[in-house]
């Protein structure tokens, strides 16, 4: 870890210039993700601004009947927060399937879909890695990959984003607000992430300075019919092999509007809306769901250690929908498996 | 049947303490925090040392630039291979009490490196803060060699090792394998593998030395053996027992990871020496995977049953890892030759080297490993034999140790077998793979169990009576966690008839008498024992004193004719004869009365020839529930039956299980280090990735101590337990899953992906 200097910045504006003044400054949310980079030599950052003293952690609901996150909102305090809980459970159980308590308490909303990937190499110095290092190399392709993509990936990296909140928030088509040095904007979440291409350094579609200030959730929180799977390798504390955001909306058995978005398969989170559309109209059956899957693993590829992945993805989807469908339909026997403590 | 050896009389004990679930008498200092570990003593005008590793597995050193680090104010030093001092020359120095045979690893010898994560510097600072920047910083040049690190690649060039490691039997061969194949009516034939695992204990490997001035120093450092610490030192550094005192007064969990001294308690001595300064070096998390641990193994197991179900003959084969400077020897197979009643038995056992660090023990050394193959084998070959798992167990029962052609001391598995069938319901087991089912999850049941040594070594004891009645006790052993601060206050106490609290035990401190290191399942049979017989010899000189104090009934007595209970000194005849301990002392004109057990310490594993084979054993029973779409394996239920001779502690014994039977859980499911051997170098180093159980993937756990008494193995019929409990966990586990999907996993951990 490297020595840097610390402010904790008064308002939005000043954060912003805070970043544009400095060369090498980095926001702080939580920290749980960034002072691991930095013990780790992966983030070299000489200046941290804080931004607790925002006022951004606000949970407030918006005139079109949506609602809308501040960036400093903890992860903990979202998922629990009762409107979240009643309108967007999906969101509450895949914030609650991350991480473990202590984490949550810390990690802030933005901070979340800001976390950076997990493949072993990125962490490690030894090792040649195209996102930490361009051009070095990409030492999972024909490595250990057991963890890595199988969607949506190129020859220079296949990490994947390793968050399970914003798997929830691309299939709830959450909006992303930010402010930067030219003002603010607002990011749709389907767009905010990106896949690696030819420059798997960049994670995300924010500019240099943004910082994000909020995530707006549309109206729509399909709190009847949702579900969201996580398959890892422990019951808690450990990051998704696959996991699936899955809501509908139903018509007696007719499913009217479809939403599915995967987590641990790709650079992003990953939202397939060609699925999504072969489910809408159908009965909701496990033939329906079955389609749906393939659909999404159409394209998938593995590489060597992680070719499960894409078994275990189609499977996981079709229990996902189903377990989605059922909801307040009958009891679901299976719960205690598939359930996040 | 088994055979049992009644206690003597002469010994008997009353179980006032030794017996009754205690909590840990440690533990309000650990709730509170006023249990230090090594790397909490803020001795003054500290300095900090930050290690710097290897990134690649072998090559050597071709430049370092350590101008520019040493140009940061505050910086005190770099030390590497270019500026160590002059040591010690000989390999024997660098040899600790349990080092295998060969060359150990000597930190900052030279430009060589044998592999990944390996120190190759440290640089020592004013704050830790600095030291590690500074060493992120610090410009080093390698010149890669060509390294191998994948054990199937090595099967061929793989050789029998000799009697390096204190400990280690080569395994033994009997009979006829092949005949008892041919002959045999049923076969099962397989391989199985499993990956290293790192010891992880929560306390990561740190050692502070304090500077007392003219090279006497007073080192606070984690391992699992004080005066293994203090003699490596002494040799390498040829500083006295006086000037290399080492404190280890308790320790965040070892599981054999604190057997050998760690390169940091070398690389503190040393700055300490060289800047005449105390000197603090912490490992990181990433950097506990830079020392020893469980070696890989690959095993091939051959089973046949003649028509009645008995073994017909057994064949068991491993290759384990070890590195290129030692040969890290563990009995994996020949557990195999005693476990099952069986004339024929083939057994091999070979090492390749690879550009690895030294394995190193870790809980049941080689007995975890070697039962993986054994128990899923055994289930294999009772599928194929067409019997239950446990029957075909109990028709293979042996009374006998056929290894050794010795007696056992005791040997009461057949109630582990019995009363854990029961207490888990196992005759509701239906055979057939895939038949049970809760709802919509297959329910799996499965078996395994196994053996470890009870062994006891020498160990030094003080016991000493105070004029206030006090009783402290002392010896150099460690705490790992285990309960040994308890158990010996429990025995010293039971000893002295004395209430706990009149009782201290004191411990990790190479200025106490001698004891060996924490390790083998043997401290509670060998501290306890000698502990006891402390206390019998101040009972002698408390009678002494009470025959000088003119005390008619004492007069003519023999320390048989006499008890101690109540804080008395007593007759057994008549118990209204009677003294209070603390009126002798107070008599005696002296501060406090004092006795050491008579055995003087010797070398680890020097005993007379035995008379029995002395061991522990144990039966697990496992439920695991999997989901038949998602293969996702949950263990619901475990039951371990376990024969450890006399529990001293039932409290700190069950804890000591359950550990065990999580570590199985985890070994069966989860636990492995992940080497890329593009780089020789364990990728999942930090414990987001090295996984091991978390709470929700526990649940219910029995335990079950069956009834066992055994005087041969010491006085006090002690077996020790803090192995015994592990093995057999994770067969069972496979086994369970096995009966639960059909699908037979040979490769540990059964992650999901082996499953789908
Ligand atoms: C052991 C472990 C296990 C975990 N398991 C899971 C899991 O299973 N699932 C899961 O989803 N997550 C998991 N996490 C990750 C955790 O959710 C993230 O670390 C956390 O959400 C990050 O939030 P933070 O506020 O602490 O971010 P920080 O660490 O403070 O920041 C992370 C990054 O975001 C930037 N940043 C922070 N706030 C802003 C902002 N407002 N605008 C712009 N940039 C910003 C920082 O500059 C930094 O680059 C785990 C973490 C750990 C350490
Ligand atoms: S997958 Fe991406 S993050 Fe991992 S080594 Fe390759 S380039 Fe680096």
């Amino acid at each position: 870890m490297n020595s840097f200097t610390f402010t904790q910045a008064p308002a939005v504006d000043a954060a912003v210039q805070e970043s544009v003044a400095h060369d090498g400054a980095a926001y702080i949310g939580g920290g749980t993700n960034l002072i691991d980079l930095m013990k780790e030599n992966v983030a070299r950052p000489t200046h941290l601004i804080g931004l607790k003293k925002l006022g951004l952690d606000a949970i407030e609901t918006l005139p079109d009947g949506g609602l809308r996150l501040g960036a400093l909102a903890t992860n903990a305090d979202t998922a629990w927060h009762p409107e979240v809980e009643k309108r967007y459970p999906l969101l509450s159980q895949a914030i609650l399937a991350g991480a473990s308590p202590q984490l949550r308490n810390m990690a802030t909303d933005g901070g979340n879909l800001m976390q950076r990937t997990r493949c072993y190499y990125f962490y490690d110095l030894a090792t040649p890695c195209n996102k930490r290092e361009p051009g070095s190399g990409c030492s999972a392709i024909g490595g250990y990959n057991r963890i890595h993509a199988i969607l949506g990936t190129s020859e220079q990296c296949i990490a994947t984003h390793p968050s399970d909140m914003c798997v929830a928030l691309a299939a709830l088509e959450a909006t992303v607000r930010v402010s930067g040095p030219h003002g603010e904007r607002t990011i749709p979440f389907e767009d905010f992430h990106r896949l690696p291409g030819t420059t798997p350094h960049l994670d995300n579609t924010l500019m240099p300075g943004e910082l994000i200030t909020g995530l707006d959730l549309p109206a729509q929180g399909f709190e009847k019919h949702f579900s969201y799977l996580k398959l890892r390798d422990r019951t808690s504390y450990a990051f998704a092999l696959v996991s699936v955001a899955a809501a509908l909306e139903l018509d007696g058995n007719t499913i009217t509007a479809a939403r599915l978005a995967l987590g641990g398969v790709a650079h992003k989170p990953w939202r397939d809306q060609a699925a999504e559309a072969l489910l809408v109209g159908q009965p909701a059956t496990v033939d329906t769901f079955r389609r749906a899957a393939a659909k999404v693993v159409e394209g998938a590829q593995g590489y060597g250690s992680n070719d499960f992945k894409i078994e275990l993805a189609r499977r996981a989807i079709v229990r996902a929908l189903k377990q989605a469908a059922e909801m307040n339909q009958e009891l679901d026997s299976n719960a205690f498996l598939n359930s996040n403590p | 049947m088994s055979q049992t050896i009644a206690t003597p009389p002469s010994i008997h004990l009353d179980t006032d303490y030794i017996g009754k679930p205690t909590s840990r008498v440690d533990g309000p200092a650990k709730v509170a925090g006023t249990a230090k570990y090594a790397a909490e003593f803020n001795v003054p005008n500290l300095l900090y040392g930050y290690v710097v590793s290897s990134p690649i597995a072998k090559g050597k050193i071709t430049r370092i630039d350590a101008a520019p680090v040493l140009a940061l104010p505050g910086v005190r030093q770099v030390f590497s291979h270019e500026n160590v001092p002059h040591l010690a020359f000989l390999d024997r120095s660098y040899k600790d009490d349990v080092a295998p045979g060969g060359s150990p690893f000597r930190p900052l010898h030279d430009a060589e490196i044998k592999f990944s994560q390996q120190p190759v510097a440290l640089v020592v600072a004013d704050t830790f803060e600095l030291a590690r920047y500074a060493a992120s910083i610090l410009h080093i040049e390698y010149e890669e060699a060509a390294h191998e690190t994948e054990l199937a690649r090595h099967i061929d060039d793989a050789y029998e090792p000799g009697r390096g490691k204190t400990g280690y039997k080569p395994p033994k061969s009997r009979g006829n394998f092949g005949r008892g194949w041919e002959q045999g009516v049923a076969h099962m034939e397989a391989r199985y593998s499993h990956h290293a695992q790192h010891h992880n204990p929560m306390e990561n490997f740190a050692t502070t030395v304090e500077w007392l001035g003219d090279k006497k120093l007073k080192i606070y450092d984690k391992t699992q053996g004080a005066f293994n610490s203090q003699q490596y030192l002494t040799k390498i550094f040829g500083l006295s027992k006086d000037q290399a005192r080492v404190i280890s007064k308790y320790t965040g969990g070892g599981f054999g990871s604190g057997l050998r001294p760690q390169y940091q308690l070398f690389l503190a001595v040393m700055a300490a020496l060289e800047l005449e300064r105390s000197v603090r070096v912490s490992l990181t998390r990433q950097q506990m995977f830079s020392f020893g641990h469980r070696p890989e193994t690959l095993q091939h197991v051959a089973m046949a049953t003649n028509p009645d179900g008995s073994l017909a003959g057994i064949n068991h084969f491993a290759v384990a890892e070890t590195s290129q400077f030692e040969d890290f020897t563990e009995n994996v197979v020949g557990w195999s030759g005693m476990l099952y009643d069986c004339k024929n038995v083939k057994l091999g056992y070979r090492l390749a080297k690879l550009d690895v660090f030294t394995p190193l023990d870790m809980r049941a050394p080689g007995a975890a490993s070697g039962s993986i193959a054994l128990e899923i084998a055994m289930d294999e070959m009772a599928y194929a034999a067409g019997l239950d798992p446990l029957e075909f167990r109990l028709r293979n029962y042996s009374d006998f140790d056929q290894a050794e052609k010795l007696p056992y001391s005791s040997k009461n598995l057949r109630a582990c077998y019995h009363e854990g069938a029961a207490k888990f319901g196992w005759e509701r087991r239906s055979p057939e793979p895939g038949s049970m089912r809760d709802d919509n999850l297959l329910v799996g049941w499965g078996m395994g169990g196994g053996i470890w040594d009870a062994s006891k070594q020498p160990a030094q004891v003080l016991a000493s009576l105070d004029a206030d009645g006090h009783l402290t006790v002392s010896s150099g052993t460690n705490e790992i966690g285990t309960g040994t601060y308890t158990i010996m206050t429990q025995i010293a106490a039971e000893s002295m008839g004395l209430p706990l609290e009149a009782v201290t035990f004191i411990l990790g401190d190479t200025t106490l008498p001698e004891s060996p290191l924490q390790g083998g399942s043997w401290t509670a049979a060998s501290v306890g024992t000698a502990v006891q017989e402390a206390c019998t010899a101040l009972g002698e000189e408390l009678l002494k004193q009470a025959k000088k104090m003119d005390h008619p009934a004492f007069k003519d007595a023999k320390i048989d004719d006499v008890q101690f209970a109540n804080g008395q000194l007593r007759l057994r005849s008549d118990a209204t004869q009677a003294v209070v301990l603390r009126d002798l002392v107070q008599a005696s004109g002296e501060p406090k009365i004092e006795a050491k057990n008579s055995k003087l310490p010797g070398l680890i594993g020097m005993v007379k020839p035995p008379k029995y084979s002395m061991h522990a054993h144990n039966a697990v029973f496992v439920e695991v529930k999997v989901d038949p779409d998602l293969m996702t394996v949950h263990v619901t239920r475990v039951v371990n039956a376990v024969a450890a001779g006399r529990i001293i502690n039932p409290k700190t014994a069950r804890s000591q299980v359950l550990g065990s039977v999580v570590w199985g859980i985890s070994s069966a499911l989860m636990e492995e280090s992940v080497m890329d051997h593009r780089f020789g170098r364990f990728m999942n180093h930090s414990l987001a990735e090295y996984h091991v159980p978390v709470n929700a993937d526990i649940h219910d756990i029995d335990v079950i101590f069956v009834h066992e008494e055994d005087a041969a193995v010491n006085p006090l019929g002690i077996k020790g337990l803090g192995e015994v409990g592990l093995l057999g966990v994770a067969a069972a586990v496979a086994n369970a899953i096995y009966h639960a999907t059909g699908k037979r996993v040979r490769d540990l951990p059964i992650t999901i992906d082996k499953l789908l």
